[in-house]
């Protein structure tokens, strides 16, 4: 009895030493905070890892959605915000600046055995208001469009419905909590549309043309595929970075972040010569 | 002898200490619960908010009516009852009455696995075969709906009911079945009209537990019920519930939508209140 009530305790004290090393780690040369867009969790993940073993500067992400970054940039309360939607008018008015650090593309996505190909962007908005209700309408096979989207507050919801211009009017049959449950779902129905990050489609599913476009990273970077939205690092305008997130900002803003942005699925802003 | 004393006074304290810890969880739970619940409710009206028909959280004009989300947890948890007890009754009185031994202990065992299954696999199981079982069957356009959800939550909580109501049946005193039996009555005879009768406290405990875990779950239905607000007018809709109402939007909510979240977990917590008072009351009478 007493042998076991050591052991117990020898191992849980050699926990919570471990415990405490893993986070003595960062410590000294000052940490980048950053907070908002659950989207961008992929890249600036990638990023900040990548930051944090070149030069040891701590980083952390709180994920808590694009308006929550935003504010917590102008209450002061994180060094870098993260929005995956351009800043509205008023936030720039209130003195935030934006830098667009990628583009994401929003794959509208099909059942494989669909044979429509290419929507137009109009015809998307009516698919997903209920004006457009049966596939054969638009030369598919007979059967009722069900229509596959995101929840109250996703950022690729708001980003998808800003863009066609269905805000609010979406007649949705499932609101899913995740790409990965979007993506499941209409590989298994084959009348079912959604839409999800380019980034994580795979080949269970068959993303449209829009307007003849299909999303690719030359057709998000030159604008040409118009379902798209801007990864947006948020500062304020008349406010300093402290050193270490000034130096995170330029890394990420560089060349040589491009590669992992790239491999996180997103298309980079970056340009020669800028 | 004064050192054995002094010993069991600190292992009685420390047992106060760890059983006040379990106290404090459920007082500091229900004290946050209350202060971040009710100022959304304030804000919208108590009846606006209950009985309101619509919820559009992020819309520009919010509307938060959360009389979709009550119904939709009422009728699946009624639906799951429906479909549910008969079959963990039933199976009940046979592991307890009517199974051998050999039988009744590999049965328990099923059961008990079944208990034991994390409810993210029911609700993938439910995703990948029942709601395009159900598209399939009914003939529907898309099988995430009411339907798929009560049958879902009917498989979770027959571990529950079964558990409850053999325990229930086995403490039934074999004096009271042999009495039946030695009038002429038939052996089923005896279950229906003597067992089960002396045990219906626990068997109505037992639905009352399977209530509760029906009206509790969020994962499971989440992945199978759609999550659109709607009323939920029919089986095939695709309906959301007071549990995933509060999951699915928690993620990125602020402001008076986040706030709402809480008035809804509030409500949710009432029910469940609800039904552990009724549960209390069934296994106090069933001591009595």
């Amino acid at each position: 009895m007493n042998k076991t009530m050591k052991k117990m305790m020898v191992a849980a004290v050699s926990m919570a030493m471990l415990a405490g090393c893993s986070n003595s780690n960062s410590g000294g040369k000052g940490t980048v905070t950053t907070d908002g867009s659950t989207s961008m969790e992929k890249v600036i993940g990638a990023l900040g890892e990548a930051y944090q073993q070149e030069t040891g500067v701590g980083f952390t992400y709180n994920p808590t959605g694009s308006g929550s970054g935003i504010k917590a940039v102008q209450e002061g309360r994180c060094d870098i915000g993260l929005s995956s939607r351009a800043l509205k008018d008023e936030e720039k008015e209130s003195g935030l600046t934006e830098t667009v650090l990628a583009y994401d593309g929003i794959a509208i996505i099909v059942n494989p055995n669909n044979t429509v190909e290419d929507l137009s962007l109009e015809t998307i908005a009516k698919i997903y208001t209920g004006e457009i209700k049966n596939w054969s309408e638009i030369g598919g096979k007979d059967g009722e469009i069900v229509l596959i989207g995101r929840e109250a507050g996703s950022g690729t919801r708001d980003g998808f419905e800003s863009i066609t211009d269905t805000e609010e009017k979406c007649q949705y049959r499932q609101e899913l909590t995740s790409t990965g449950d979007v993506i499941t779902t209409v590989s298994q129905n084959e009348n079912a549309i959604g839409y999800a990050s380019v980034a994580s489609v795979k080949d269970t599913v068959k993303a449209v043309k829009v307007d003849g476009v299909s999303p690719t990273e030359e057709t998000i970077k030159d604008g040409s595929y118009v379902v798209q939205r801007p990864f947006v690092l948020v500062t304020k305008t008349d406010g300093k970075l402290s050193d270490a997130a000034n130096k995170f900002f330029e890394y990420v803003t560089s060349a040589d972040a491009c590669d992992i942005i790239t491999a996180s699925g997103v298309v980079p802003a970056y340009k020669e010569g800028k | 002898m004064k050192k054995n004393q002094l010993l069991e006074k600190i292992i009685h304290g420390v047992f106060l200490i760890l059983g006040l810890i379990t106290v404090g969880c459920v007082l500091l739970i229900t004290v946050y619960l209350v202060i971040s619940g009710l100022p959304a409710i304030q804000k919208i009206g108590l009846t606006d908010f209950l009985f309101g028909t619509k919820w559009a959280s992020t819309a520009s004009d919010p509307k938060y009516g959360i009389l979709p989300f009550i119904l939709t947890s009422i009728y699946g948890t009624a639906g799951a009852i429906v479909i549910g007890v008969p079959i963990g009754f039933l199976t009940a009185v046979y592991l307890s009455k009517i199974a051998s031994p050999r039988v009744k202990s590999a049965m328990q065992t099923v059961v008990s696995i079944l208990a034991g299954i994390p409810s993210v696999v029911y609700g993938l199981v439910g995703m990948l075969v029942l709601v395009p079982g159900i598209q399939v069957i009914f003939g529907v356009a898309d099988g995430a709906s009411l339907l798929a959800a009560i049958i879902v939550l009917a498989i979770m909580i027959l571990p529950s009911i079964i558990k409850m109501s053999i325990t229930a049946l086995d403490a039934v005193p074999k004096e009271y079945e042999d009495a039946s039996l030695a009038l002429g009555a038939t052996p089923i005879e005896t279950y229906f009209k003597v067992s089960v009768p002396a045990a219906k406290s626990g068997i109505a405990a037992s639905v009352v537990l399977g209530v509760g875990r029906a009206i509790g779950e969020a994962m499971a239905v989440m992945m199978v019920a759609g999550n659109v607000p709607n009323m939920p007018n029919s089986l095939f809709q695709s309906v959301r519930f007071l549990t995933t109402a509060v999951s699915s939007e928690m993620a990125y909510s602020s402001g008076l939508q986040q706030q709402a979240l809480f008035s809804i977990a509030l409500v949710l917590f009432f029910f469940i209140m609800l039904i552990n008072a009724t549960l209390n009351f069934f296994l106090k009478r069933e001591k009595e």
